[in-house]
């Protein structure tokens, strides 16, 4: 037992270096005085004042923002609708064929779903006029549709685990199904709405290849200059912009999941309460 | 709409026979519209943004180039568009060849996954408490991370004079190699360099789905075959790998998939002169700007990946069941 314990230990220690070395390099490099972006040469914080002023980071940044935003939102109004359907009701025309819908954005190569939104919106500008040309519209359209399948996926999850005997008793006690779906079950299904909702934004904010199909010539996000600098090669100031983006989504993570965590438990402690009380 | 609830409905329709006009109305709400509404809106806004362009892919993909906006032309009279396009990928070098890159580098990205992601899933699955909550939150970090800046990440290791590089090409000259000392290792643009940067990028694709799965197993069974003499490597290869084959199916098929169609990794790490299929679509489609080729490939290419999404969601829905 003693030896595997330490194969393991060891099969861990490397994934995680595999994992991390890259991004401490990344790191670590960003704070490099040399315009070499691999070779040290002292310590500057140069690149990262160089990156607050270049006005085209700060637009790509705040356009990437706009458009996580909006697509996640969206995202979770329809992921959720479709989590529920799929969870809910066992029954309806098409159930197959919606299943599938829902479930193929997941792992359907990138290329081809950009390309064949795009080929979507240049032959419906052409029949009925809209989208007028490629821009923030397409690209959101694009990043809710691929990421409201992760959002149904989360939401569907939640709800076949989740105990039905509540919605249940709600509906013998004379809620509404309206009534129902506010009180109880959207409630219920807060946390997973809300991990849902933050897939969906980070999913729209990392997103290239789509973006790069569905975006029209002034549409640049973050990732879309990224890609459009590191095609050249490793530079000093990606390695900045690389590592506050990292610290930003490591903080974010961390707090969601602290507060998850904490709501987690509120809500059992709350639920043994209840229990304790009716004894 | 009626398609869609058609399996529900016959008790209200009789009952707002019956009733006022206005209850009617209401209980119709309260029945019928909100569960409608809840199964319609996903369901027409994927027909209509995901279903709808594979229909238009294809169609496309059998009409032929023309100068024009859009740059596509079809047969004045029926049948309207040929095979043309799916006979030219079959008989051409460049598209078979990206197809066959494509396959290979996925499926050795996908067996290093499952190599490394493995023993991984296996020691986070018996790891217990806050110990596990942070060995899973390491994993699912870089998950959350821009995929982007992850291969960029790579691309300064790999470069000539990085300290990686020159790290391994000091221990290089100094054990194995036997001819003249090399000044730095090429990895950059290499078949090596897109296999290591899709195994990176995927890896916590792998992880996870095993995680589920080995999390799951019931230990009593190990400590049985135990119990029973078997010794620890028996106990794996007899119960632990057994039980967790529909997670490394699952998790096989999430890193193989997608890895097929990649792009990104090697537009930025690959050789130019051996592109794998995704580079090809998007160089036919913007720089040739021949969109009906492009569209064909694509087809050609969901054509190839049927048989494995289908794998893949038949050991999704089988996992969900339990």
């Amino acid at each position: 037992m003693k030896q595997r314990s330490i194969f393991l230990l060891s099969c861990l220690l490397f994934g995680y270096a595999f994992f991390y070395i890259p991004i401490v390099s990344m790191i670590f490099f960003s704070f490099n005085k040399s315009r070499l972006a691999t070779v040290w040469g002292g310590f500057s914080t140069e690149w990262y004042w160089r990156l607050f002023s270049n006005d085209q980071v700060i637009a790509a940044a705040l356009l990437s923002l706009k458009i996580a935003l909006i697509s996640a939102t969206l995202a979770t109004i329809l992921g959720t609708m479709a989590g529920m359907a799929l969870a809910r009701f066992r029954r309806f025309g098409g159930r197959t064929l919606f299943s599938g819908l829902v479930s193929a954005p997941l792992i359907m190569p990138e290329v081809i779903t950009g390309l064949s939104m795009l080929l979507l919106f240049v032959y419906m500008e052409q029949l009925i006029g809209w989208p007028n040309g490629r821009g923030v519209t397409t690209v959101t359209i694009a990043h809710t549709t691929f990421s409201m399948s992760y959002v149904a996926v989360v939401v569907r999850s939640r709800l076949v685990s989740m105990d039905q005997s509540l919605e249940e008793a709600a509906m013998d006690l004379g809620s509404k199904p309206l009534q129902v779906l506010f009180d109880i079950t959207l409630p219920l299904i807060a946390p997973a709405m809300v991990s849902g909702w933050l897939l969906a934004f980070t999913l729209s904010l990392d997103d290239v290849v789509i973006t790069n199909f569905t975006n029209g010539p002034g549409t640049t996000t973050l990732p879309i200059y990224i890609w459009g600098k590191i095609k050249l090669g490793v530079t000093p100031d990606i390695n900045a912009l690389g590592t506050i983006i990292v610290a930003v989504v490591a903080i974010g993570v961390t707090i969601a999941g602290i507060l998850m965590f904490r709501a987690e438990r509120r809500r059992e402690r709350d639920i043994q309460q209840a229990i304790a009380a009716n004894k | 709409m009626a398609g869609i609830a058609a399996s529900d409905g016959v008790p209200s329709a009789r009952v707002s026979e019956e009733v006022p006009v206005g209850r009617g109305f209401r209980q119709w709400l309260d029945r019928k519209a909100w569960r409608d509404t809840i199964i319609a809106t996903p369901f027409i806004w994927l027909l209509i943004f995901f279903l709808l362009p594979f229909l238009i892919i294809f169609a496309i993909s059998l009409g032929q180039a023309a100068i024009a906006q859009p740059p596509v032309e079809f047969a004045a009279e029926w049948p309207f568009g040929s095979l043309d396009n799916y006979r030219l990928i079959a008989s051409d070098s460049l598209y078979v060849g990206g197809y066959l890159n494509s396959l290979i580098y996925a499926t050795i990205s996908t067996i290093f996954c499952l190599l490394i992601g493995y023993p991984m899933a296996l020691a986070i699955a018996r790891s217990r408490g806050p110990t596990r909550n942070l060995l899973l939150l390491l994993v699912i970090l870089p998950f959350w991370t821009s995929f982007l800046l992850r291969v960029y990440a790579w691309m300064g290791l790999l470069s000539n004079n990085s300290w990686f590089n020159q790290g391994l090409t000091w221990i290089y000259n100094h054990t194995l190699n036997f001819g003249p000392p090399l000044n730095a290792i090429p990895m950059m643009n290499t078949d090596f360099a897109v296999i290591l940067g899709i195994t990176y990028s995927y890896l916590p694709f792998m992880v996870l789905p095993l995680y589920a799965t080995l999390e799951r197993l019931d230990l009593t069974l190990n400590e049985a075959a135990m119990d029973l003499g078997s010794r620890p490597f028996e106990v794996f290869r007899d119960i632990t790998l057994p039980l967790s084959i529909p997670g490394i199916i699952a998790g096989s098929m999430l890193v193989f998939i997608p890895a097929t169609g990649e792009l990104v990794i090697p537009s930025l790490m690959g050789r130019a002169d051996s592109p794998m299929i995704g580079r090809v679509i998007n160089d036919e489609f913007s720089l040739n700007r021949d969109w009906p080729v492009a569209s064909a490939i694509a087809v050609a290419l969901l054509l190839l990946l049927v048989v494995p999404i289908m794998i893949y969601n038949h050991y999704q829905s089988r996992a969900d069941v339990t």
